[in-house]
């Protein structure tokens, strides 16, 4: 429960209010996750904010979380400068179950992960928003195993306008190694000249083999639910959808309940769960 | 081998299905149409009369701005729907529609599918409910868009 103390070793700016950090431990070995998974990073004397890793596991490099300036935490995380130390506690949570080609050593429990190579048949990632950052170690794992076996990959995000984007230079390199990107826009600008509409109108066109396909959905909670109803609609195993949820992570281990969502504590029991069932209808419930 | 029009309009989503005698009705309205990057399919306030089937390439659906040139609502591919306008009165184009690259499509003389469908009641209804099924599949998505999902309070 104690904060590993991380040095922050490098930060890139994604958008004007969106960072990606690089995090090495001043003392000790690296913090081990697997793609999916969050960390507690603390801004010490100002509080905890739960954030995805955005690396991918197999990556020997600093530990990369990136952070959306939306509170006093984020905000302070955001601000933190090269040579800075902030804290870091975790791994937490359930992953996206996509394995790293050496394989992540740890068990993949999850039940459409057939075997350690991960997920059968194509996968269909869709990020909205900033949501693209904790697939982003799910997508560099999915690529090695395309680079291996040839599984499809198609990678579709949604952004509100072309300013907003993160990760262009990872889109351009899944592209060049053979996903399938998309991206769309809610707003155009300028020289934009790509799509604009809603993500899941991306889905229809899209290519992929609803049969034994896997998705991977990520974003605002309205988006998350609309793109797995779409991905239904088109022919997609609800069982074989899975989706990153998100409450308010406080304590990580599922001791103060303040993530408690129906029966699940999702700092243990998600982020990542499948849409099917009970989540499907939890995701609809109204707060009482 | 070429495929026939009616072969092409039966293949296109939104008239999957129907029964030849119907798809043929239609087909007596279309004709296949061709776009370079950059042409209009439609322009703002002029007459609408026309539906078009995409089969290839994108559609930006635009409306010009005095002092920012056209600014794109949203974009349509292959499989989608352009114009809908000659539908109902008083059958004007609100927006601009641009080719973004090269596009093909079936155009469908909108007057004459009218006609045909005033004619025949149930060629009129089945058209009504696949063109209601597109308008409020777009009507969710402007919807949802309205929401600004990723704007500045959301985390994700």
């Amino acid at each position: 429960m104690t904060p590993v103390p991380h040095r922050v070793v490098g930060r890139r700016d994604e958008t004007d209010d969106v960072v990606t950090l690089l995090l090495s431990p001043t003392v000790g070995g690296d913090l081990r996750s697997r793609s999916g998974q969050f960390n507690m990073l603390t801004a010490f004397g100002v509080g905890e904010a739960a954030i995805s890793v955005s690396s991918a596991p197999y990556d020997d490099g600093p530990l990369q979380h990136t952070v959306r300036d939306v509170g006093p935490v984020t905000h302070a995380l955001c601000l933190a400068r090269i040579g800075e130390v902030v804290g870091v506690r975790g791994p937490f949570g359930t992953d996206w179950g996509v394995a790293s080609p050496q394989g992540s050593g740890e068990p993949v429990d999850h039940e459409l992960s057939t075997d350690a190579s991960g997920p059968e048949g194509d996968v269909v990632v869709v990020a909205g928003g900033i949501g693209l950052a904790p697939l982003r170690g799910a997508v560099y794992e999915l690529m090695a195993r395309h680079s291996r076996t040839g599984g499809r990959v198609f990678v579709i995000v949604g952004a509100r306008d072309p300013s907003q984007i993160i990760f262009g230079n990872d889109l351009d390199v899944w592209a060049s190694e053979g996903a399938l990107v998309e991206v769309t826009v809610d707003v155009s600008t300028s020289g934009w000249t790509g799509h604009v509409g809603l993500v899941t109108s991306l889905l229809n066109n899209a290519g992929f083999d609803p049969v034994g396909a896997t998705a991977l959905v990520c974003g605002p909670e309205i988006m998350m639910r609309f793109t797995a109803r779409s991905l239904i609609d088109s022919g997609v195993d609800p069982r074989r959808i899975k989706v990153s949820l998100e409450r308010n992570m406080q304590c990580g281990v599922a001791w103060c309940g303040h993530c408690q969502l129906g029966p699940f504590l999702l700092c243990r029991d998600g982020p990542i769960l499948p849409y099917a069932g009970l989540v499907a209808h939890l995701l609809t419930e109204r707060e009482r | 081998m070429t495929k026939t029009l009616a072969e092409v309009v039966s293949a296109h989503p939104l008239l999957a299905g129907l029964p030849g005698q119907t798809v043929a009705t239609i087909a007596g309205c279309a004709q296949n149409v061709s776009f370079n990057p950059g042409d209009l399919l439609l322009a703002e306030s002029d007459p609408a009369n026309t539906l078009y089937l995409l089969r290839r390439g994108r559609v930006a659906i635009e409306v010009h701005s005095p002092g920012r040139g056209p600014i794109v609502i949203e974009t349509v591919d292959p499989g989608a729907v352009v114009g809908w306008s000659w539908l109902v009165p008083p059958y004007r184009w609100h927006f601009d529609a641009r080719a973004v690259g090269a596009v093909g499509a079936v155009a469908v003389d909108g007057a004459c599918l009218r006609e045909k469908a005033e004619a025949d009641p149930e060629l009129g209804y089945a058209l009504m409910k696949r063109m209601a099924g597109v308008l409020l599949e777009r009507l969710q998505m402007t919807r949802l868009r309205l929401l600004d999902l990723y704007g500045t309070n959301s985390a994700r």
